[in-house]
């Protein structure tokens, strides 16, 4: 069974500065981490590998730098590295980035399965991932907390929802998107991270890719960010003091002059 | 301070720092208050290729030698001392097999301990011969294809949980230091039994219990080396593994030491952090001191072990011992004083340092014995000259 894990790198705080004028998210001085939602794909792409003797490819669309993302999950286990990386893929929203890494897993290899974590911590968006599957038209669950079964062409996980959870079928390939509660993810071993160091990281550009030019970067991407802005914090509410018969008075009249009840 | 360490030891450090800080750290509390053994801990380890770091690679090990092992086990003792005590105790017990064992016997046992499948431990002590390893009453009589083995063993780490054991009895009596053998065991051999727990002052995570022989039966092939060479083998042993003690006592005093500048920094008195204060500097750039000249003691004596192999370096495995574990003392004591009355509160983790520091000048030789060891070097050198 070959896996193809889609990771993010993203910076090691959760609270991100954004620049005022572009709009995007401010990387510079702040220790670049994998997103922590992509460490329990990759830690299921590899208990996956381990139970059915494929390959995992972890893959990432991001500057030169996001290098040290894929050798961190090649010690984690993880057999081949890919990284997408161009200039003309810069600015993309999250169309965009699914167009391209959807591109990129077309021209690399055959697979059984995608893995990405349910969302990245920067942006939040939890978009790219059902936006690959779409591209590459295949189907796909998001939330993935248990994989039940997986053997050729078919798999069933268990999907989280709000109240329990959806067991769902499906055949493969497919991808699917894991939340936290699916694994424990393990730490790098001595013999990974020397191999994490000699490995050879396969890089592609747009060219490599086939990416038509309209699709990709700033100028293929749909979103036009009008204005970014951390919510002000929230104000404190009324507090009504007095015995509890005097409080229900208060309050009553209150949700009344409101017209509430 | 750099010690131009290998790409590959920085790996090791920064994988065991990922190990005791993410693992052990939350749950260092528990496994002391319980007493503990820290299996799925040492399952981390395994995981992580850390139980191997000081056994060849032929045998499945990693091959960082001595070095290797000092750097990890620091680096975990300095969140707990005791819970890494299932690996350092764990290559006390493999290092009789590494320097004398056969090849058959090698590539029996060093397999399974590098992959963390199983735990050793080493058993030399008994009830009235502790530093006096001579006076030991442990006897092994061959009848046919196996020894007998009869006599008991106490304060043996890891004993019950390992299932590896090199242990020392008397083969021969009437020859003294060389009458005694050295035999690998495994648990479950008929006769061989796992006495009373000790309950401890400190690495109270770690197990320490007696090891009984009751006319156990040890297959011959068992022996390690010749009969009569279990003292040279143990002497050697001790020699391999003191630089391990070494390291964990200074790991426990550099965890300490962390503790007191963050804590020195962080507490207030008189308006300002008492971390302004000359008095408390004073102390904390004495720790600083003593601890990392252990480092510089500990790395050069293992690193000159690892260039050697075979060359016996009695004096300055015992001079790292000796100062580091005076050193871990000390300055565990000096961090619980600047803590004050809190770091005598069981809810910080200075009095725990201080509590698991002080084997370390006792066990694998007290501080006097490594002195003896010393001085002894001195004179055999001194005449060697003439």
């Amino acid at each position: 069974m070959n896996v193809i894990v889609c990771i993010k790198q993203v910076p090691n705080t959760t609270n991100v500065q954004i620049d005022s004028t572009t709009g995007t998210l401010k990387r510079e001085g702040v220790e670049s981490i994998i997103n922590p939602f992509d460490e329990y794909a990759i830690e299921e792409a590899v208990r996956i590998k381990e139970r059915t003797n494929g390959k995992v490819t972890v893959l990432t669309m991001g500057p030169p730098q996001a290098e040290s993302a894929l050798r961190e999950a090649i010690a984690r286990g993880v057999d081949n590295a890919v990284l997408v990386s161009d200039r003309a893929f810069a600015g993309a929203d999250t169309w965009a980035t699914s167009y391209t890494i959807a591109q990129a897993i077309r021209t690399i290899a055959e697979y059984d399965l995608i893995i990405c974590g349910k969302q990245a911590t920067d942006g939040d968006t939890a978009q790219v991932g059902p936006g690959v599957a779409e591209m590459l038209d295949i189907p796909h669950v998001a939330y993935v907390k248990k994989i039940e079964e997986i053997k050729p062409n078919y798999m069933k996980v268990e999907r989280m929802m709000e109240d329990g959870y959806d067991i769902i079928e499906m055949p493969l390939p497919a991808l699917i998107t894991v939340v936290k509660e699916i694994n424990t993810p393990r730490l790098p071993s001595l013999r990974g991270m020397m191999n994490s160091k000699k490995a050879q990281i396969l890089q592609l550009t747009a060219e490599k890719i086939k990416a038509e030019k309209d699709n990709i970067g700033l100028t293929g991407s749909p979103t036009q960010v009008m204005k970014v802005f951390s919510p002000p914090p929230r104000q404190g509410g009324m507090k009504i003091d007095g015995s509890p018969e005097e409080v229900a008075e208060t309050l009553v009249s209150k949700l009344k002059g409101s017209q509430l009840v | 301070m750099d010690y131009f360490l290998t790409d590959e030891q920085k790996m090791m450090i920064d994988l065991a720092r990922k190990i005791a800080r993410e693992k052990i750290k939350p749950v260092r509390e528990h496994y002391d208050e319980k007493e503990e053994f820290p299996w799925p801990l040492v399952e981390e380890m395994a995981k992580a290729d850390l139980c191997g770091v000081y056994i060849p690679q032929e045998y499945g090990g990693f091959g960082a030698g001595v070095m290797g092992l000092v750097l990890v086990i620091e680096e975990l003792c300095k969140v707990d001392g005791g819970i890494a005590l299932a690996l350092a105790a764990t290559a006390l017990g493999t290092f009789p097999i590494l320097i004398a064992a056969n090849e058959e016997q090698k590539k029996k046992y060093l397999p399974e301990i590098a992959a963390g499948k199983k735990l050793a431990a080493f058993g030399l002590t008994e009830p009235e011969a502790g530093s006096d390893a001579t006076a030991m009453r442990s006897h092994a009589k061959k009848e046919g294809d196996h020894y007998i083995l009869n006599g008991t063993k106490c304060f043996i780490t890891n004993a019950g949980e390992a299932d590896v054991y090199t242990v020392f009895a008397k083969t021969n009596p009437d020859r003294g230091a060389r009458g005694i053998s050295c035999f690998i065991l495994e648990k479950g051999m008929p006769g061989f039994e796992f006495g009373k727990k000790e309950k401890k002052m400190g690495i109270r995570a770690s197990v320490t219990r007696e090891l009984i022989f009751n006319n156990c039966k040890v297959p011959k092939e068992n022996l390690i080396g010749k009969e009569g060479h279990g003292l040279i083998i143990a002497q050697g042993t001790l020699d391999a593994s003191r630089p391990g003690v070494a390291a964990q006592a200074l790991g426990i005093a550099a965890g300490a030491l962390e503790e007191a500048v963050d804590y020195a920094r962080t507490r207030v008195q008189y308006g300002q952090p008492i971390a302004s204060f000359q008095g408390i500097q004073h102390m904390l750039a004495d720790m600083a001191t003593e601890v990392e000249a252990a480092r510089c003691l500990i790395y050069q004596t293992a690193k000159m072990m690892d260039a050697n192999p075979g060359k016996r370096t009695t004096k300055e495995s015992a001079m790292s011992k000796l100062y580091a574990s005076e050193v871990a003392v000390r300055v565990t004591t000096n961090a619980v004083q600047i803590f004050g009355g809190y770091g005598y509160i069981r809810e910080y983790p200075v009095e725990k340092m201080m509590r698991d520091a002080k084997i370390t000048t006792l066990y694998e030789g007290t501080s006097q014995i490594q002195k003896n060891e010393i001085a002894l070097s001195l004179i055999k050198e001194s005449a060697g000259k003439k």
